[in-house]
């Protein structure tokens, strides 16, 4: 080996001395968590995307309501059962105010003399549907945010408590949690409707009833991985209180799964939301969601399509957007998990 | 394991014990009575009914005495739907399309959603992938009453393939219900086999059997789709729960007259005994689903057994 070194011409290799001033330099600005995580999310075109639509299923619920002529309650008869109909977009052939009368197609509002347009259609007592259906998105959407953020609220508490004390105290709390989470949901949602009068207070109260113990057992799992580490034996040595341990050391490692959770349990509260209205369970008339549109629309499935339509398809968006952005921030926060 | 089972066991008592409580007592709050035109009738009238019924004695005598009824499996009696039937009677006599149509979506959805699954890991990033993935993602996020009724307008309605509702053509009456409920299963399988294809796909031994020259539909269902379903076993529980739920609503869509229907139509008219009845029988259905999926998981992949013993 050496001979054949020495038989290289001169000047082949370089030597290349380590300079220790530079050795230590970092040649890329440092990434926080939360920045990779964005980067990760911003590959994802579905999720990207998801999150577009949901900003602007957001405000169109905020605006909607607003920019709409009509008041989403005031009902005018005369204008009863008018399909969509949207300036411009008419010309195409579709949201052209047609719809069928005794079997035949005929534009309804010439028929009964409508001047205005009603882009969304109107309902069997002459509601507009248009600021109807943001309404009723308006209230969907508070519903499983208020949820989400009760679940995740006494889910976090509990489960942190319960994975942080460990011991006594984890065994008693996981005992109940295991009983709780054999009663099936569905059986609890509607045991607490039916004793609480129906409204949005209490459906939001008999989603969380039992929805957080799903939160508190990851949080727990993840305090329970977290809090045997290095990093917080030594922020206990150097005589950190629990509660600076908590929030500065597990709670930043166990945001990622409390938000990842989060975001599935909004969808899951839409749905049951709406899926208690569509058993007559939900809001009472004339507040209205996207469930209870659905169900006064479903009555009228075989005549007026539209009415169940739109709601259906907005319900239908969220639901996809939001089951989108979760897998994408789980991928995003979460590289191990990812499937 | 059979310490295992038998704390499970205990725990499920717990939980139906405590099901049963809280549903008696919730019946006995809640607001509106079960006796039909209860506000026409005379005090002394209503009395005579309430004695009938045994509404008259005392909380703690109607809750030991339901209790124990429990135990032998008497649920009690309808009080305004069905003039004093026995609610197990007309669970049972209701059972029938409820569980055809559960049957029909679980096999149904399951199956197809592995097929899809399977080939999507198959054909990974191909647009038969990207499709499969767009089928799960609706399959997940469209409710299932959504779902039922656009099958019911579509199929039922503008096509007259199928009977738009009611239970009276036997068979064809449960393809539309069935597909509805399927698609959850469906869309979940789909996500599930994928996910653990692939990882299989990418595991030593798969490369071992590559190497010794096995074909590639060999390696496909050999090796690599027997070890990716044992994991679907897991979902089984989650996807029971969404059949179940479906189905209250599924069966109100086609007016099929089973254990859904019947639920919310006693909630509207409050027959409290076959509110609670159903409640429990799905509390028992759904406990039940869960232990056996457990169980069987723990049969099936001695691994897990071990952290489900302490756990």
């Amino acid at each position: 080996m050496t001979q054949n070194y020495d038989n290289l011409p001169q000047g082949s290799f370089d030597r290349i001395t380590r300079d220790t001033e530079k050795a230590e330099r970092i040649s890329k600005p440092s990434v926080s968590f939360w920045q990779d995580a964005w980067r990760r999310l911003k590959k994802n075109k579905g999720a990207i995307f998801s999150l577009i639509l949901f900003g602007l299923i957001v405000i169109m619920a905020l605006l909607g309501p607003v920019i709409s002529p009509y008041s989403p309650n005031s009902q005018t008869i005369t204008h009863a059962n008018l399909p969509p109909k949207i300036p411009v977009i008419e010309n195409l052939g579709i949201f052209d105010g047609v719809g069928t009368l005794g079997g035949k197609e005929v534009d309804l509002y010439e028929m009964k003399n409508v001047e205005q347009n009603y882009w969304f259609g109107t309902d069997g007592l002459g509601r507009d549907m248009f600021s109807r259906v943001w309404k009723g998105t308006q209230v969907s959407l508070f519903i499983a945010f208020a949820a989400a953020a009760i679940d995740m609220l006494i889910g976090v508490i509990y489960g942190g408590i319960s994975g942080y004390f460990g011991g006594r105290v984890d065994d008693i709390m996981q005992r109940i949690v295991e009983i709780l989470t054999g009663i099936p949901n569905l059986v609890v949602v509607i045991l607490f409707i039916m004793i609480m009068d129906p409204g949005i207070l209490a459906i939001i109260i008999a989603l969380t009833i039992t929805g957080w113990t799903g939160m508190s057992r990851v949080v727990r799992g993840q305090v329970l991985k977290y809090k045997s580490q290095e990093f917080v034996l030594a922020a206990r040595t150097l005589g950190a209180t629990d509660g600076r341990i908590i929030w500065k050391h597990l709670m930043p490692n166990v945001l990622g799964v409390i938000i990842i959770n989060t975001m599935f349990t909004i969808p899951g509260a839409i749905f049951f939301e709406a899926f208690l209205s569509f058993i007559g369970l939900g809001l009472q008339a004339p507040d209205a969601s996207l469930g209870t549109l659905i169900n006064d629309g479903y009555k009228l499935i075989q005549y007026q399509p539209h009415i169940i339509a739109i709601p259906a398809f907005v319900l239908s968006l969220i639901m996809i957007a939001f089951n989108l952005i979760g897998d994408g921030l789980r991928d995003a926060l979460d590289p191990k998990m990812k499937d | 394991m059979a310490r295992y089972i038998g704390k499970r066991i205990i725990y499920m008592v717990i939980t139906l014990a405590l099901i049963a409580t809280f549903t008696f007592f919730l019946m006995k709050i809640l607001p509106g009575s079960p006796i039909a035109s209860a506000d026409k009738l005379s005090p002394e009238q209503r009395a005579v009914v309430e004695a009938r019924y045994g509404l008259d004695r005392p909380l703690p005598v109607q809750y030991f005495d339901y209790m124990f009824g429990l135990l032998q499996g008497d649920l009690g009696v309808s009080i305004n739907q069905f003039k004093g039937a026995d609610v197990t009677d007309v669970i049972l006599s209701r059972m029938g399309p409820s569980a055809q149509i559960g049957f029909q979506g679980m096999v149904l959805g399951t199956v197809l959603g592995i097929l899809l699954g399977m080939v999507a890991a198959l054909r990974q990033n191909t647009w038969v992938d990207y499709s499969s993935t767009v089928v799960a993602i609706i399959g997940i996020s469209i409710p299932s009453f959504v779902f039922a009724s656009m099958l019911q307008y579509s199929l039922g309605l503008k096509l007259g393939w199928f009977p738009v509702a009611l239970w009276k053509d036997g068979f064809m009456s449960s393809v539309l219900p069935s597909i509805a409920l399927a698609m959850f299963p469906l869309a979940t399988a789909a996500r599930f086999i994928r996910t653990e294809m692939i990882e299989v796909l990418g595991s030593d031994y798969i490369t071992l059997a590559k190497a010794k020259g096995a074909s590639g539909a060999e390696i496909a269902f050999k090796h690599a789709f027997r070890n990716a379903l044992i994991p679907l076993i897991t979902v089984l529980g989650p996807m029971a729960v969404a059949i179940l739920t479906g189905s209250l609503v599924v069966e109100q869509i086609f007016a099929i007259p089973g254990i859904g229907e019947q639920f919310v139509k006693s909630i509207m008219v409050s027959d409290f005994s076959i509110i609670m009845g159903t409640t429990i029988f799905f509390s028992v259905f759904l406990i039940l689903v869960i232990l056996i999926v457990d169980i069987l998981y723990g049969i099936i992949d001695p691994r897990i057994r071990l952290s489900g013993g302490k756990g």
